[in-house]
C-alpha cells in the first residue's frame, strides 16, 4: 500500500481544498494521470500521480480543506494484492468540466451544478457569463449567494496571506543582490516584425517569446541560476524549465513551468506561452507545472514599467525581469547618440549559491543572445 | 453587420479575454489597454478571435493604429465583408 498525499504545490501554498476525484476505489492509475482537483488559494489545479498503482479508497470528501501533505487516498502498488475491500460510495469520475476558476467560485457560491453546466468559452470552457445564466434560468438568486463557502473579499485576503509568507520567508532566508542590464532590441524588434509579416494572425510571435528563449540560452551558461535550494545545499536543475509569471484576473500571480525552454525552437515555444496563458486562466493548470521551474521570469513590460526587482520565489535561487521595450536615448558603438529600442533585463539572485560577477556575466550573455535573434 | 452589431461583437471579444470589465465604463475614445488590463498575450487574443469571428486580416503593422475603441471599430468597419445588410 501506498498513500497518495497533498503535493505542496509552492512556497506560496500550505493546504488546499479537494474540488473533484478523477478516480474512483478500484481504478487503476499510471504515473503523470490527473486523479483530482485541488483549488489551492491561487487556482483549480490537475494533480497528477507520480506512480502506478490501483485505488484503494479515498480519504477526503470534495469540499474538504486539507493541509500539504495530508493523506488523500490510499493505492496499491502494481502486484501487490489489495487487503479486503471496504464499501466506499464512488464518487462518479464523469467528463472533465472545463471551468475558469471565477466561475468555479461563482458556481460553488450559488450552489449549482458545476458538471451540469454548460460551457461557451473556447473549448467548451464555462465563463462566468455561463454560470450566472446557468443561475438565472434556475432562478436562483445572482446578487446574494446562497453558501458561500470562502466570499471573494476572503479569499482575496487568503491569496495576500500565501503571497506574503512566500515572499517574507524569501526576503528573511535568501541574500539577495540586484543587477540590471540595459538591451539594445532595434534587432530583435527588426527580425520579429520580418518574421511576423505576411504571417496569420494566430501564427505570430511575442517578444516574450524571444526573451524566453535568451534567457533559457544564457541558463545553460550559467547553470547557477537554474536550480533549487534545498537542506542548505544549491541543487542545479538537469533542464531548463522556466516559470513563467502570469497574472490572475481576479489578482495574484501565477508562475507555471513551460518545459525545456532551451531546446524547442520559437514557434512551438510561442503555442505552449499560449497554451499555458489560457489554461491558467480557465483553471486547468497541471500540479507538474506548478512544480518544476526552476527559475522564474517576470515581464513586466506591458504595463510600461522600466525595470524589475524581483522577489526570488523558494526554492529558486533566481529570478529574471524583463521592463518595458521602447525607444530611449542610446549612444552606440562609435560613440553616436540616437534612439533605439531598448528593454531593461535584470536578475535578482541568491548570494548563497552565485556573487554579483557570474550575475553580470550571465546578464552579458542575455544581451548577446538576444543581438542574434535568428539564432534563437 | 451594423455599426452596434459590429460593437457588440467587439466587446463580447474583449469579455471573453476580459471577464471582469465592466463595460459601462468603457470610453470609445480613450486607449483601451490603457481602460482594460491586456498583456501583449492577451491583446494577440483579442485579435486574433476578431480576426476570426469577421474573417478580417488584422496586419501586425496596424496595431499601431488600434489605440482606442474608436479606432479599431473604424479599422474594422472599412474591412468587413459586404453584406447586404
Amino acid at each position: 500500500m501506498f498513500e497518495f498525499k497533498l503535493p505542496s504545490l509552492g512556497a506560496d501554498m500550505d493546504e488546499g481544498t479537494l474540488l473533484e476525484w478523477k478516480v474512483k476505489p478500484g481504478e487503476a492509475v499510471h504515473k503523470g494521470q490527473i486523479v483530482a482537483i485541488v483549488d489551492t488559494s491561487k487556482a483549480a489545479i490537475d494533480i497528477e500521480i507520480w506512480q502506478d498503482g490501483t485505488v484503494q479508497a479515498l480519504l477526503v470528501e470534495p469540499g474538504d480543506k486539507v493541509p500539504v501533505g495530508a493523506v488523500l487516498a490510499s493505492l496499491t502498488a502494481p502486484g501487490e494484492t489489495a487487503p479486503p475491500a471496504t464499501p466506499e460510495a464512488a464518487p462518479a469520475a464523469a467528463r472533465r468540466q472545463r471551468i475558469s476558476p471565477a466561475a468555479r467560485r461563482k458556481a460553488q457560491a450559488l450552489g449549482l451544478d458545476i458538471s451540469a453546466l454548460t460551457g461557451s468559452g473556447a473549448d467548451g470552457v464555462v465563463t462566468l457569463a455561463d454560470v450566472e445564466q446557468a443561475a438565472a434560468s434556475a432562478g436562483a438568486p445572482i446578487p446574494a449567494p446562497a453558501q458561500p463557502p470562502s466570499p471573494a473579499a476572503d479569499r482575496q485576503l487568503e491569496t495576500r496571506r500565501a503571497i506574503a509568507a512566500a515572499m517574507s520567508r524569501s526576503n528573511r532566508e535568501i541574500p539577495h543582490y540586484y543587477l540590471l542590464e540595459t538591451i539594445p532590441m532595434a534587432r530583435a524588434q527588426q527580425w520579429l516584425e520580418h518574421e511576423n509579416a505576411g504571417r496569420p494572425i494566430t501564427d505570430r510571435l511575442l517578444m516574450a517569446v524571444l526573451q524566453l528563449k535568451a534567457v533559457a540560452l544564457a541558463l545553460k551558461q550559467y547553470p547557477e541560476f537554474n536550480g533549487l535550494y534545498q537542506g542548505d545545499q544549491f541543487k542545479p536543475a538537469a533542464a531548463v524549465h522556466l516559470g513563467v509569471a502570469i497574472s490572475l484576473r481576479q489578482g495574484g500571480l501565477i508562475a507555471p513551468a513551460l518545459h525545456d525552454v532551451d531546446l524547442k525552437p520559437l514557434r512551438p515555444l510561442m503555442q505552449e506561452l499560449a497554451d499555458l496563458v489560457k489554461r491558467c486562466r480557465a483553471g486547468s493548470l497541471r500540479s507538474s507545472e506548478m512544480t518544476d521551474a526552476c527559475v522564474t521570469v517576470t515581464n513586466l513590460g506591458d504595463q510600461g514599467v522600466e525595470a524589475v526587482m524581483g522577489v526570488i520565489y523558494p526554492p529558486q535561487v533566481a529570478l529574471v525581469g524583463f521592463g518595458s521595450v521602447a525607444g530611449r536615448p542610446w549612444v552606440d558603438a562609435e560613440g553616436k547618440l540616437g534612439i533605439v529600442p531598448t528593454v531593461t533585463a535584470s536578475l535578482a539572485a541568491d548570494h548563497r549559491v552565485s556573487d554579483g560577477h557570474r550575475g553580470a556575466l550571465f546578464l552579458a550573455e542575455l544581451r548577446a543572445l538576444l543581438q542574434q535573434p535568428e539564432a534563437l | 453587420m451594423n455599426d452596434s452589431e459590429l460593437r457588440s461583437t467587439v466587446v463580447a471579444t474583449l469579455l471573453s479575454i476580459a471577464p471582469e470589465v465592466d463595460v459601462a465604463l468603457l470610453r470609445d475614445n480613450r486607449p483601451l489597454r490603457l481602460q482594460v488590463d491586456l498583456d501583449s498575450m492577451d491583446w494577440l487574443n483579442f485579435l486574433i478571435g476578431l480576426s476570426q469571428q469577421l474573417k478580417i486580416n488584422i496586419a501586425e503593422s496596424d496595431y499601431g493604429q488600434l489605440v482606442t475603441l474608436e479606432d479599431l471599430l473604424a479599422y474594422l468597419r472599412a474591412r468587413l465583408p459586404h453584406t447586404a445588410a
